[in-house]
């Protein structure tokens, strides 16, 4: 039964709406610049076409690591993912899943900085310490925020999160919970490594960043894993905040509105903002975002 | 046709590589992105390192001093890979056939897949050019 949570629910299905979101983020950018767009199929086709290319291992990089991170990286969304499905369906989450949510969160963050650095480029060296200070900002507000939820719902299961929010209304109705998302969604934004905290990457400047020496496979499994991240953070907001995905009735309609509706955010932000520089960055997260979190866990506990 | 190769042909990944052109062709090239022409509908997209390229489009007259880089480069691509040259230097050197710092055309120096001529070649040409060449490797095999 294990197998098939994870193998069907924690990968299968993650990484078909991943790639489905990342071709409506890819779609929707295209619109907004006038352009046509890649076909439907074309994220597919992405990775098909990266796993069969030849593998290039670099001079000097640390073999054994550059080849492991991809995995690790991989490995620790769809454990989350597979939480987040256990917990959506069936009741069975453990006490403290919480914890082990925001946890499993972080691996993708530190598989891309273990890889950046054993492939021994410097370009690569840059993005993976930039990706390292970028987790050290966004990381405080985003757990602070994540906290909301669990002060409202006096529990630190996920499940209890849901069942709380199906019978009493949703977070995202109350103050400190429209606060809250208003900050986690910007933490997402960092979380995912998009425009304007596409700091580590950075295209124009460092090529890439942590990325720069991986080819074939290795690309193909940190592109897969950073598309079903694109799915598995919003997911994880929605069950935070909109107490989950519902599927009885008109509730679909509200699930559908509530996943396109934050990924149309991110993909808005994404657009329509320059990339900010890692210590204003930083300034922003530990800055304001603390700040409102912190607002948002007072009125949390007075109940507001 | 394999799921490898097909998946190869609807995403190629371009690489810009300048072997000491004018910079013309560099600037044509760089039109085929912009919303007019746009070829991230053929799923194209242009990476910025070598290690993530499917299609190298070159362009210049492969002077003495690119050549070095352009072989270095050629090595660092990844399997399979696919060369464009773009312009009548990267096909033929153009006016520069006779001059001291370009002893070799570029397809002595590695293999080329298809020439596209013209000083600049128009965008349309470039685009059609690559179609031209993902249709040859499409049947070929």
């Amino acid at each position: 039964m294990t197998f098939i949570y994870l193998v069907l629910f924690g990968f299968v299905a993650t990484a078909v709406l991943g790639l489905i979101t990342s071709w409506i983020d890819r779609k929707v950018t295209a619109r907004v610049q006038y352009r046509v767009g890649p076909p439907f199929l074309q994220p597919f086709y992405d990775i098909v076409k990266l796993l069969g290319k030849e593998t290039v291992i670099p001079a000097g990089a640390s073999r054994g690591v550059f080849l492991v991170a991809p995995v690790i990286g991989l490995a620790g969304v769809i454990a989350a993912s597979t939480l987040f499905w256990v917990n959506q369906f069936f009741s069975d989450g453990f006490m403290g899943d919480w914890i082990v949510a925001v946890y499993l969160l972080t691996v993708p963050s530190l598989s891309i900085i273990l890889g950046g650095f054993a492939s021994r480029n410097p370009l690569a060296s840059i993005g993976a310490s930039r990706e390292m200070k970028l987790v050290i900002a966004y990381e405080l507000p985003f757990i602070l925020v994540a906290l909301v939820p669990v002060i409202n719902a006096h529990s630190i299961r996920l499940s209890e999160i849901i069942n709380i929010q199906a019978n009493g209304g949703v977070f995202a109705g109350s103050l400190s919970g429209i606060l809250a998302l208003i900050v986690a969604v910007l933490c997402v934004q960092a979380k995912l490594g998009l425009v304007p905290f596409d700091i580590p990457e950075a295209e124009t400047e460092i090529v890439e960043g942590p990325l720069v020496d991986y080819s074939g496979p290795g690309l193909a499994i940190f592109r897969l894993m950073k598309n079903m991240l694109l799915f598995t953070l919003p997911f994880f907001l929605i069950i935070l905040f909109f107490g989950g995905f519902r599927f009885s009735g008109l509730n679909i309609l509200w699930t559908v509105l509530e996943y396109v509706g934050i990924v149309a955010i991110i993909t808005v932000i994404r657009n329509t903002n320059p990339r900010v520089r890692i210590d204003q960055a930083m300034n922003f997260f530990w800055g304001p975002m603390t700040l409102l979190a912190i607002v948002a866990i007072i009125l949390a506990a007075k109940g507001l | 046709m394999s799921l490898k190769l097909k998946a190869l042909l609807k995403s190629p990944w371009v690489f810009h590589l300048s072997t000491g052109s004018c910079n013309n062709c560099d600037i044509e090239t760089l039109d085929c992105l912009t919303p007019r022409f746009d070829i991230e509908r053929f799923g194209m997209l242009l990476t910025g390192s070598i290690k993530h390229a499917d299609v190298l489009l070159i362009t210049g007259s492969c002077n003495r001093m690119s050549v070095v880089r352009l072989k270095e480069l050629y090595a660092q691509v990844p399997q399979p890979c696919l060369v464009v040259a773009i312009g009548t230097c990267a096909a033929s050197r153009g006016i520069f056939k006779d001059s001291y710092n370009c002893p070799l055309p570029l397809d002595k120096i590695i293999p080329v897949d298809v020439y596209i001529p013209g000083c600049p070649p128009k965008p349309e040409a470039i685009i059609a050019g690559v179609v031209k060449l993902i249709e040859k490797v499409g049947s070929a095999k």
